[in-house]
C-alpha cells in the first residue's frame, strides 16, 4: 500500500500544481498588466465615511489594478496610533487621511510629502476647493500656497434636533406659552438653551428626554471641539489677529469668559446625567435611543442618522451651530489626504491623489456618504437639494474657525481639555482662572517650540 | 559502587548519540564556561529589552526631546526636567491622588480579602466551588473590568444605580459614578478592591493553610479565646504573607493605568488622573520625550525606594 501511494503521488502534485498554475495566470490575466501584485494601504479613522471611502475605492481598483488596503483606527485612538506611526517613519501607511491639526508637525517634521509641483504638474488647483477647506487640511505655514495635503473630507460641527417633537402641536403651544415664540431650531444660543432647558427631564411617549447633547470628552479632543462652537461665537481668538502668539487678552478675554461660562450652565443644565466623558459615539448613541432633543455632532455622520429607522427621515432635522452676541462661528473638522514621505509607493499613491481629485470622483464621494470639498460638486446647482443636510453643511463651511495646527498641537491640546474639563465637568475654579491658566501652559509650549511669544 | 550510573541510563543513550565532533568541543570547556553558555542569551536579552532601554532614558530626560518637534535640535537641558517635574503643583496633586488610590484600595482589599479568606478557611461543604467564584474577577482582562463596569455605572440603564436605587430611594439617573467629582475616585477604587481582592485572599489563604494545627490544640488546651488565637496565632504568623500581599497591590497599583483609563479617562477634570496616566499623557500624546522620561525615573526611583524599604520591614517581621 505504501509504495503505492509513493508511486502515485507525483501524479497527485503535478495535477495540483497545474490547477494552481491555471488559477494563477487567470488571476493575473484579469489585471491590468501594468499592476500587478501592486498595493497601497490608506490609513483614517474608523467612522462612516471611511466606509464610503472603501465603496470608492474599488473604482480605483478597477481602473488601475492597484488594491487598496485600509488601515482604520477609532476616533479615541486615532491621533495616538497615527502620530506614533509617523514618529517613528513607519511604513503602514502610504496615504493617510490626517486631521487637520496635524499638518503644522506634519510638514516641519516632514512626514508627508510636499504637493505643489505634484499638483502643478496634474493641473489640480486648490482654487478649485473650498477656501476654508484648503487652509485648513493644505496649507502650512498657513495663508501661504504651500500645499501638503487635498481636501478629502469637508467636515463642520453641526446640530441634529427632533423634527417630529418640535412639531407636536401640544409642544408647540406649550412653548409659545412659555417663551412667546414659536419653537423652532435655535439660531442664537440663548435660544437653544431656552429650548433644551423645555425638554430637560419631560417625558415624551412615556420616556424621560433631556435637552441637548454636547461633547465633554477629556481624553483626546472632545470637550474642546465643543466648547469652542460656544467660544468663537462669544468673541474667544486664538491671539491678536495683528501680533501672532500674543494670547492675553484674546484667549482669557472677558467675552471668552462668559463663553466658557455658558458651555458649563448648558452642561449642568441641559444634558443627560452620565456624559461627562462623551464624544461622537455617545451623541449618536444619545439621539440614536431617543434621549435628546438636540445633538451636537459632525456633519460627517449625518448620513447616517438621516438613514436612521428609529430617529432618521421626518424625524430628524438639522440646523448649524447657532450665533452667540459676537458673531456665528463653527468648528472646522474634517481632513486633508496626503502621501506618507516613508512610504515605497509615492507615485502610485500620487495617482490615487490624482485619481480622487477628479470631478466625478468627488461627485461620487458625495453620493456614497462622504464630503467633498470640491467647488464644481457643493456649488452645483442641485447641491443644496441632494440631502436634507446639505443646505446647513455649505453654510457651516463658510463660517469655520479651527484649532491651532501649530507641531506642538497635542499639546495645546491637551492643556485646553485639561483647563476646559476641569473648570466644566469637574467645577474646578472659575472660567477666568481656568482661561488665564490656559494662556500660560499654551505660551509655555510656544516658547519650548521657539515661537516668538511677545511680552504680556 | 563504581557502576553508580547504569549504562542503559537516558544520560547515557544521550551521550552515545552525541556527535563524536560536538562531544569533543564540550569536554574540552569549564563548567564554568558552559554555565555562560546557558545564561548569556538571557543576560543578552536583558540587556537589549530592559538595562539598554532603562539608560537610553536616563540619557533623554536630561534632554529637551519632543516627538511632535523632532525638526529641533536635540539640546542638553541638565537637571531642568527634573526641575519642572518636581516644582509644578499639577504632578504633587498627581502623585498625592495616586498615593490616596494606593492606601484606600490596598487597605480596602487588605480587609476584605483577609476576611474573605478566614470564611474559606473554615473548610465548609461547597468552599472549592465558592473559592473558584471569588477568584473569577482576577482572572480578567483589567481592559474588560474597566469596559463592563463602564456599562453598569451607566446612570439610565446601568444595573448598578438601578440597585442603589432600589434600596436607597435615590432615583437612579440622578447621578454618575464615573462622571461626578465626589463618585469617581471612589468608582476606581470600588472596581479595583472588586478585581483583587480575590488575589489577596489567595495569598492570606495560603498562609492560613500553612499554620500547624497543633498551635492551635495548645491554645485549645490552654483554654484561650478565639479572639486571643486570632491574635497571637493568626495574625501573626499571617503577617508576612499580609505584608507580601500589601507589597505587590501597592506596586501595581502605583503603576494602575488600563482600568482607569478605561473607566473615567483620568476625569471628570483630572480627579481620577493617576500619575500613570499624566506620563501615558506627556509620552504619547504631548510628546514631550525627555520630560516624560525624567518622570518615568522619579517614579521609578520612588517605587524602588518604597519597595525596598517595605522588603526590609518585611523581613523584620519574618524574623520574629
Amino acid at each position: 500500500m505504501r509504495k503505492s501511494a509513493t508511486r502515485s503521488w507525483p501524479r497527485w502534485t503535478s495535477g495540483t500544481l497545474s490547477l494552481f498554475a491555471g488559477m494563477a495566470l487567470s488571476a493575473f490575466a484579469s489585471q491590468p498588466v501594468s499592476a500587478q501584485g501592486k498595493q497601497l494601504t490608506l490609513c483614517w479613522a474608523a467612522w462612516d465615511p471611511a466606509n464610503a471611502l472603501v465603496e470608492l475605492g474599488k473604482d480605483f481598483t478597477k481602473e488601475t489594478g492597484i488594491e487598496m488596503k485600509y488601515e482604520f483606527v477609532p476616533w479615541t485612538s486615532y491621533a495616538d496610533r497615527f502620530l506614533n506611526e509617523l514618529n517613528s517613519h513607519g511604513k503602514l501607511c502610504d496615504l493617510i487621511i490626517g486631521d487637520s491639526q496635524w499638518i503644522g508637525g506634519a510638514a516641519e517634521n516632514h512626514w508627508y510629502i510636499k504637493l505643489n509641483d505634484f499638483f502643478a504638474k496634474e493641473h489640480i488647483s486648490m482654487d478649485d476647493f473650498m477656501p476654508a477647506t484648503v487652509l485648513g487640511y493644505s496649507e502650512w505655514p498657513k495663508n501661504t500656497p504651500n500645499y501638503w495635503a487635498l481636501p478629502a473630507m469637508a467636515d463642520a460641527v453641526g446640530w441634529t434636533y427632533r423634527k417630529d417633537w418640535f412639531s407636536r402641536p401640544e409642544i408647540q403651544a406649550e412653548f409659545k406659552q412659555r417663551f412667546g415664540r414659536d419653537l423652532a431650531p435655535p439660531k442664537t444660543y440663548e435660544e437653544l438653551r431656552q429650548i433644551a432647558e423645555f425638554f430637560q427631564g419631560r417625558e415624551i411617549d412615556g420616556k424621560k428626554v433631556y435637552g441637548a447633547y454636547i461633547f465633554t470628552e477629556r481624553g483626546s479632543e472632545g470637550i474642546t471641539m465643543g466648547v469652542t462652537n460656544v467660544l468663537y461665537d462669544y468673541g474667544f481668538d486664538y491671539d491678536n489677529p495683528n501680533r501672532p502668539y500674543q494670547m492675553q487678552g484674546f484667549v482669557n478675554s472677558p467675552d471668552a469668559v462668559k463663553g466658557l461660562e455658558f458651555y458649563k450652565a448648558l452642561y449642568k443644565c441641559c444634558t443627560a446625567p452620565g456624559l461627562a466623558n462623551a464624544y461622537m459615539q455617545e451623541g449618536l448613541d444619545a439621539f440614536k435611543s431617543g434621549q435628546v432633543a438636540m445633538q451636537m455632532n459632525w456633519f460627517a455622520f449625518f448620513p447616517g442618522l438621516y438613514k436612521d429607522p428609529n430617529v432618521g427621515g421626518d424625524k430628524i432635522g438639522f440646523f448649524v451651530n447657532p450665533a452667540g452676541p459676537k458673531g456665528q462661528f463653527t468648528q472646522l473638522g474634517g481632513q486633508g489626504i496626503s502621501v506618507v514621505a516613508t512610504s515605497d509607493h509615492q507615485d502610485d499613491a500620487l495617482g490615487y491623489i490624482k485619481w480622487f481629485a477628479r470631478p466625478a470622483v468627488q461627485q461620487k464621494w458625495w453620493e456614497l456618504g462622504g464630503y467633498s470639498a470640491l467647488k464644481a460638486v457643493v456649488q452645483a446647482p442641485g447641491f443644496p437639494k441632494s440631502a436634507p443636510f446639505a443646505p446647513q453643511f455649505l453654510e457651516s463651511m463658510a463660517i469655520v474657525k479651527d484649532f491651532w495646527a501649530e507641531p506642538a498641537y497635542a499639546q495645546l491640546l491637551l492643556d485646553m481639555q485639561k483647563r476646559v474639563h476641569d473648570y466644566v465637568v469637574a467645577d474646578k475654579g472659575t472660567a477666568q482662572q481656568a482661561l488665564d491658566q490656559l494662556v500660560k501652559d499654551w505660551t509655555k509650549v510656544f516658547k519650548e517650540e521657539g515661537k516668538a511669544v511677545l511680552a504680556e | 559502587m563504581t557502576a553508580l550510573i547504569h549504562p542503559d541510563a537516558p544520560v547515557n543513550r544521550i551521550g552515545a548519540q552525541t556527535p563524536f565532533r560536538v562531544e569533543k568541543q564540550v569536554r574540552g570547556l569549564s563548567d564554568r564556561s558552559i554555565a555562560w553558555m546557558f545564561i548569556t542569551p538571557t543576560i543578552v536579552l536583558l540587556l537589549a529589552i530592559n538595562i539598554f532601554p532603562l539608560l537610553w532614558m536616563i540619557r533623554l530626560s536630561f534632554t529637551n526631546l519632543n516627538l511632535s518637534m523632532s525638526y529641533l535640535p536635540l539640546r542638553f537641558v541638565g537637571l531642568d526636567n527634573y526641575r519642572d517635574i518636581l516644582t509644578d503643583d499639577d504632578v504633587w496633586n498627581r502623585l498625592q491622588l495616586t498615593a490616596e488610590f494606593v492606601i484606600s484600595s490596598v487597605a480596602l482589599q487588605v480587609i476584605l480579602g483577609f476576611g474573605l479568606a478566614l470564611l474559606i478557611n473554615r473548610q465548609f461543604r461547597t468552599h472549592s466551588f465558592w473559592t473558584t467564584v471569588i477568584l473569577l474577577p482576577m482572572m480578567l482582562s483589567p481592559a474588560v473590568v474597566g469596559n463592563f463596569w463602564t456599562l453598569l455605572f451607566q446612570p439610565q440603564i446601568g444595573p448598578f444605580n438601578y440597585l442603589v436605587g432600589l434600596f436607597t430611594g435615590i432615583v437612579p439617573s440622578s447621578f454618575s459614578m464615573t462622571g461626578e467629582v465626589a463618585l469617581a475616585p471612589w468608582t476606581i477604587v470600588l472596581v479595583d478592591t472588586w478585581m483583587w481582592m480575590p488575589y489577596v485572599m489567595l495569598i492570606c489563604l495560603a498562609g492560613l493553610r500553612s499554620i500547624p494545627d497543633y498551635i492551635y490544640e495548645a491554645a485549645e488546651v490552654d483554654r484561650a479565646s478565639s479572639w486571643r488565637q486570632f491574635c497571637s496565632i493568626t495574625l501573626p504568623m499571617v503577617m508576612p504573607f499580609l505584608m507580601l500581599a500589601v507589597l505587590f497591590r501597592a506596586i501595581e497599583n502605583f503603576k494602575m493605568f488600563d482600568m482607569v483609563n478605561l473607566l473615567t479617562s483620568g476625569g471628570p477634570g483630572s480627579t481620577t488622573e493617576l500619575v500613570s496616566i499624566t506620563l501615558k499623557r506627556a509620552a504619547f500624546e504631548k510628546w514631550r520625550t525627555g520630560y516624560s522620561s525624567a518622570l518615568a525615573i522619579i517614579l521609578f526611583v520612588t517605587i524602588f525606594g518604597a519597595a525596598n524599604i517595605y522588603v526590609k520591614a518585611l523581613n523584620r517581621v519574618k524574623q520574629r
